[in-house]
């Protein structure tokens, strides 16, 4: 058994991890929808979705139900093969992106082999993440012109435009990071900013850090990413008002869903790179040294924290299954935090994914939190704003970290 | 055969058949789609020999921008099936022994060079990232520079052609 895994222990920790990273972030996507809609319509005012399951909790298995058995007409005259590749294009690379980015520092040990938490740990990460996002535009390009309808092929035009215009500001805006880092390997770029500045208060990120605080690169990153995942406010390819539902109008049933999968796939890597290029990645805020040590039990707080409020919120809940099913949510969670507290190993383990997982989070929520508040903008806004603003932004911030390195020194 | 060679042999299929039907295809963005397909095995090939830049590049600016920019005007324009015509006189004389001579030059010159094992080892080196951008922009520097003020010339005619009309 264990010769036989430590022979072939590469190809079996791969397909192992790659199946649980599938499984994982399956779930997430179909929790995230939940998540999207109860957000905003929170801060619509609404309730959202109450009626599947405590708090709609169980609204993605129903509507992953209704994706699998409703019929799925294909229209006339469409291209067969572009038709049915375009939803498969996008959601595969979606998921692929995910599949370069490392999730936490430490190694797993398994019989002596180590192996670190993420799939791929490439030299070129950064480059081959460019690579295959710069590929998903084909799924909605191709999708929206293989319709044979006007709405879709406007949505697919709307959007290929859209995405080479905002592909140079996306690029340009992380050459700064490259430039602190020296390095295109997505672990390199975290490591890179370790440590503690201005007498250890604050963490080196990129983002403050010196020499050159990598503000504008954000800004110029996360605004040109929103656009590249065609989500609010830029979401022209799919505007509702104008195109129906842009280029996947003529798309139904799973069709519809891979479409949809993909979207939110690029969405959770985005916040990924965020998190990695300009935060530090799995890097905590707070100090290493041993007054910050309780630190290391926020992960177990929040968690057991939440879970006595879902305990709480279960026993006056209105139905009898949430009352039943809530508490016993609440009581796993406080479970996992007591598990995160008092096993030392894992308390130390925990924080690097926990840090990179929270970061991640803030992301999403403020992909939501945009797409509540901010309306749609015009289509020659949209292109003004990226060719006039976005990119001599991004181009001016390459220069700037460039005269800083030189003058005050890089890595 | 090791699985490098499988590799190399699978990606060199699918570009010579992305190749073949790039020809072949009727409709525009089919023939597309099949240059898409070529772009990937090569930057699949040139992975295999150890430059993972230049592979990188290669997909991010030719299948990930210059492609889409195909698309996007075939796309525009609505363009539909290609018609198909007899095959021209001078294709058929003069094309066939031009094919036949080129194949022969290929077959010379595989049949002469070295194991592929011993350049891709030698490639590694000169084609690492760092290496790279050492030759770009210190020995060759001026090159590039000249050839990046051709392209800004190329991109000023464009701008001035489509600014004629006003």
């Amino acid at each position: 058994m264990k010769e036989l895994f430590l022979q072939h222990a590469f190809l079996i920790t791969t397909a192992v991890k790659c199946g649980l990273l599938l499984f994982i972030v399956l779930t997430v996507l179909a929790y995230l929808t939940w998540f999207e809609r109860k957000m905003i319509a929170h801060m619509q005012s609404r309730w959202g979705p109450y009626r599947v399951g405590p708090h709609g909790l169980l609204q993605p298995a129903a509507d992953g139900l209704k994706f699998l058995f409703k019929e799925d007409p294909t229209p006339a005259g469409v291209d067969r093969l572009v038709y049915f590749l375009a939803p498969a294009l996008s959601l595969a690379l979606g998921l692929t992106t995910l599949a370069v980015i490392p999730f936490g520092p430490e190694p797993i040990r398994i019989f002596g082999y180590e192996t670190h938490l993420g799939i791929a740990d490439l030299n070129i990460g950064l480059l081959v993440l460019f690579a295959i996002s710069a590929l998903g535009v084909y799924g909605i390009a191709l999708g929206g012109w293989a319709s044979n309808s006007k709405y879709s092929l406007l949505g697919g035009l709307r959007s290929s435009a859209q995405m080479i215009s905002y592909e140079l500001a996306l690029t340009l805006s992380v050459v700064g990071v490259l430039l602190l880092a020296g390095s295109f390997s997505l672990r390199d770029i975290i490591t890179a900013q370790e440590g503690r500045m201005l007498w250890g208060i604050l963490p080196r990120w990129n983002i403050l850090a010196g020499p050159a605080p990598q503000i504008l690169g954000f800004l110029c990153y996360f605004v040109a990413a929103v656009a590249e995942t065609n989500r609010a406010p830029f979401d022209l390819a799919e505007a509702e008002s104008e195109l129906v539902a842009g280029f996947h109008t003529e798309y139904a049933s799973f069709k519809f869903a891979m479409f949809f999968m993909g979207e939110y796939a690029n969405m959770i890597a985005v916040s990924c790179l965020a998190t990695i290029m300009f935060f530090g990645g799995w890097i905590s805020p707070f100090p290493t040294t041993p007054a910050w040590a309780w630190t290391y039990f926020l992960p177990s707080v929040l968690l057991a924290g939440f879970g006595l409020f879902v305990i709480w919120d279960g026993v006056h809940y209105e139905t009898l299954f949430g009352k039943l099913v809530l508490p016993g949510v609440g009581a796993a969670l406080c479970g996992l935090g007591a598990l995160f507290a008092l096993v030392p190993p894992v308390t130390s383990y925990i924080q690097g994914p926990f840090w990179f997982l929270t970061k991640v989070f803030v992301f999403l929520f403020i992909y939501v939190w945009a797409r509540a508040t901010l309306p749609r903008l015009r289509y020659d806004q949209l292109m003004s704003f990226g060719w006039k603003l976005l990119l001599p932004v991004s181009i001016a911030n390459v220069v700037l970290t460039s005269l800083a390195i030189l003058k005050w020194g890089g890595q | 055969m090791t699985p490098h060679l499988m590799l190399f042999f699978v990606l060199a299929a699918l570009a010579v058949g992305g190749a073949v039907s790039l020809i072949v295809a009727s409709h525009p963005i089919r023939s597309a789609l099949a240059l898409i397909v070529v772009m990937v095995a090569l930057a699949g090939l040139y992975l295999l020999l150890g430059a993972e830049f230049v592979a990188a590049v290669q997909i991010i600016v030719y299948a990930g921008a210059i492609m889409v920019l195909f698309v996007f005007v075939i796309m525009l324009l609505n363009a539909g099936e290609e018609e198909r015509t007899n095959v021209s006189r001078l294709a058929g004389t003069a094309g066939i022994p031009l094919a036949v001579a080129l194949a022969g030059f290929l077959a010379a010159a595989v049949a002469r060079s070295t194991p592929v094992t011993a350049t891709g080892a030698a490639a590694q080196g000169a084609a690492s990232t760092r290496a790279l951008a050492n030759l770009l922009f210190r020995e060759f520097v001026y090159p590039f520079e000249l050839t990046s003020f051709l392209i800004l010339v190329a991109i000023l005619g464009a701008l001035v052609l489509a600014q004629r009309e006003k």
